[in-house]
């Protein structure tokens, strides 16, 4: 085991793939040179060289596009995306390219290509650069969508993404990047369709994926001082969404509270909650409750964005009032 | 401009002369039979007929090698007959049948063929650009000799994607030969009209990419400008933008009541359809006797009364089958 970073494991990931499979190459956005906006690229080129550590234009749409046709043409592309905003500009070639092909094809062909990029809010870098869009990116059929919240996922969602024949996102939140924990990077592949349950409890079933893990597992501590026991379960997946997991834990604490930095209306939350009416209506005890962003383009200030974005106080509130 | 003699110009004989005649008339009465049947509604949804631009896709296509891969667009009939796509497999995708190239989920706009590296028809303006840049990115980096030819039309350099792609198949000097079969409409809005430059092979200079641009109703003069383009990308020398300047006869698509357009500019266009120059030179360097064309004609006539019957009596894709090919099995 090593003490490490979200952000070492991250290049451990990529390093480790790069050196196994001649066939991988990162591009992106100042991936190269610059080691990568979050510096989780630093010292690939140097080590493997401009032809598979790819410094790419500005172009999102065609770099994204690019990488779906590398992917067809035998290649194991990595393509990161600096942020999630940026992400908006490769919508057409993710959405009608990347997530379709092999249907639109009859079977003949498929994409193998994992897509990185940095998500969420909390940097205080206001309404272009906040985004947390990974729900509507799970809106859609024909890709995977990862929100690795641990170290040991951070490193073995890329890897075993690597093995999927499809096209995988993996949405690393900003935040993460700095939180340190221990990896052993000899473990074998690991599940990345499972949700984990990260805290056991009885009272109240707390649902969240990605940076707002931390939030909810201080949430569950404060609970515990009020003698409210949460389960919290992080998803891990969003596309496929592991529900067997979340139906299990509702039918043993009967409340449940789910956390999500998108914005309310038309949330991953909201999916989550449906599902739950469809397929748990009568475990719950009381409405599902919802923590999410508030209705509004992300402000700077932080006093602001601290009340746009969900946080600790509003978990514990509303873990309380359904439990009540 | 002026056009020297078929003995001046590809030494064409007439073994290929009439292949290049028939691969332009299967096209033309394909897309006739197309057209009928989309009127009986036995084919649906969106239906882009290539007739007119029969020459830029037969001609050009004769550039390319069987490793070669080819990206089109929704308007791909002609590109996909030309390939060597059965016209039995590619009406029955238009019927909608299991046994149509795609399985009957992509249809008139959407046909692949990986046996013959047929990647697809793209329905979104230009989103096939990115798409050949990175073939062409695998096979250079996997030492390939093969080259990507990249269809699209003049509607599409409007894009943000046309100009990134040229930017980036030229900064990483890729093989791809980019295709722009300008027919004068973006849908219904004409060159002028969607374009501050309509010399659109004037476009490339500022990538640094070699261009030029071919009367696209001269089935000859498209293969030869291909050729030297494949031949010139081939060597390492990286993308080729060739403009091939052309013009549809029908609508854009079956739903378009083409009132953009006078009827006197389509009829004077009809003057240089790419069937009748092609056979009246053939005819005066008596490469095309009298009953070459009817013979030609009854073959390919057979052949698409054979494709529409096979595409009738074609199997459904099973109901049950409807979600098996949104992703593969797992990695283990």
């Amino acid at each position: 085991m090593t003490k490490m970073t979200y952000r070492e494991a991250v290049r451990a990931a990529l390093r480790k793939a790069l050196r196994s499979d001649p066939l991988v190459f990162l591009m992106g956005e100042d991936v190269g040179g610059y080691g990568g906006a979050f510096a989780v690229s630093h010292g690939l080129l140097e080590e493997f060289g401009p032809e598979r550590v790819r410094d790419t234009p500005l172009s999102e749409s065609t770099f994204v596009g690019a990488g779906i046709g590398a992917a067809l043409g035998g290649m194991r592309p990595i393509v990161e995306i600096m942020t999630v905003n940026f992400s908006l500009l490769a919508l057409d070639q993710i959405v009608n390219n990347a997530a379709t092909l092999r249907h639109m094809s009859g079977g003949q062909f498929n994409v193998p290509l994992v897509v990185r990029m940095a998500t969420g809010g909390g940097r205080q870098l206001a309404a272009q650069h906040s985004h947390s869009f990974e729900g509507w990116y799970a809106h859609i059929p024909g890709i995977k969508v990862l929100t690795p919240a641990t170290v040991p996922d951070a490193y073995g969602m890329l890897l075993t993404a690597l093995g999927e024949p499809d096209p995988v996102f993996i949405f690393e939140h900003a935040t993460l990047y700095a939180l340190e924990g221990e990896l052993d990077e000899e473990a074998a592949g690991m599940n990345i369709t499972r949700a984990a349950v990260r805290r056991q409890g009885r009272d109240v079933t707390l649902i969240t994926y990605g940076g707002s893990l931390g939030k909810t597992l201080e949430a569950a501590r404060d609970l515990a001082e009020a003698d409210i026991e949460a389960e919290v379960i992080d998803l891990r997946a969003l596309r496929p969404l592991d529900t067997p997991t979340i139906l299990e834990s509702v039918a043993k604490t009967h409340h449940a509270v789910v956390v999500d930095e998108g914005w309310r209306t038309g949330s991953f939350a909201a999916e989550i909650c449906a599902q739950l009416m469809e397929k748990a209506f009568d475990e719950l005890d009381a409405p599902v409750m919802r923590v999410c962003s508030e209705e509004v383009p992300m402000p700077y200030a932080k006093h602001l964005e601290d009340a746009a974005l969900p946080q600790v106080k509003n978990i514990v509130a509303a873990a309380k009032q359904t439990v009540s | 401009m002026s056009t020297p003699s078929i003995s001046e110009r590809l030494p064409v004989d007439r073994e290929h002369a009439l292949f290049l005649l028939r691969e332009m008339l299967r096209i033309r009465r394909f897309e006739e039979k197309a057209a009928e049947l989309y009127s009986l509604q036995k084919i649906r949804g969106f239906l882009h007929l290539y007739i007119g631009e029969e020459a830029t896709g037969v001609g050009s296509m004769q550039a390319f090698a069987q490793d070669d891969a080819i990206v089109a667009t929704y308007r791909e009939h002609g590109h996909a007959l030309a390939r060597g796509i059965p016209a039995r497999v590619l009406m029955a995708e238009m019927f909608g049948k299991a046994t149509g190239c795609s399985h009957g989920h992509g249809g008139s706009m959407h046909f692949f063929d990986r046996s013959r590296r047929f990647y697809g028809g793209y329905a979104i303006v230009g989103g096939g650009l990115p798409i050949a840049v990175g073939l062409a990115l695998a096979d250079k980096l996997r030492d390939r000799q093969s080259v990507t030819a990249c269809y699209f039309g003049d509607g599409a350099v409007a894009e943000g994607e046309f100009h990134e792609s040229l930017n980036l198949a030229a900064l990483w000097k890729l093989p791809v030969v980019f295709l722009c079969e300008n027919n004068l409409y973006a849908m219904g809005t004409a060159l002028a009209r969607h374009q501050s430059q309509t010399d659109i092979s004037a476009k490339g200079e500022s990538y640094g990419i070699a261009s030029s641009a071919v009367d696209g109703m001269d089935v000859l003069a498209v293969e030869t400008a291909t050729r030297q383009a494949v031949e010139f990308v081939r060597r390492g020398n990286g993308p080729f933008l060739l403009e091939l300047r052309t013009y549809r006869f029908r609508a854009h698509s079956m739903s378009d009541p083409d009132l953009y357009r006078t009827k006197q500019e389509i009829e004077e266009w009809k003057k240089r359809d790419p069937l009748l120059l092609f056979q009246a030179e053939l005819r005066q360097g008596k490469l095309l006797t009298d009953s070459d064309t009817p013979r030609i004609e009854a073959e390919v006539s057979a052949e698409i009364d054979e494709a529409v019957r096979s595409a009738e009596a074609g199997p459904w894709e099973p109901v049950e089958r409807l979600l098996d090919d949104v992703q593969g099995p797992a990695a283990p």
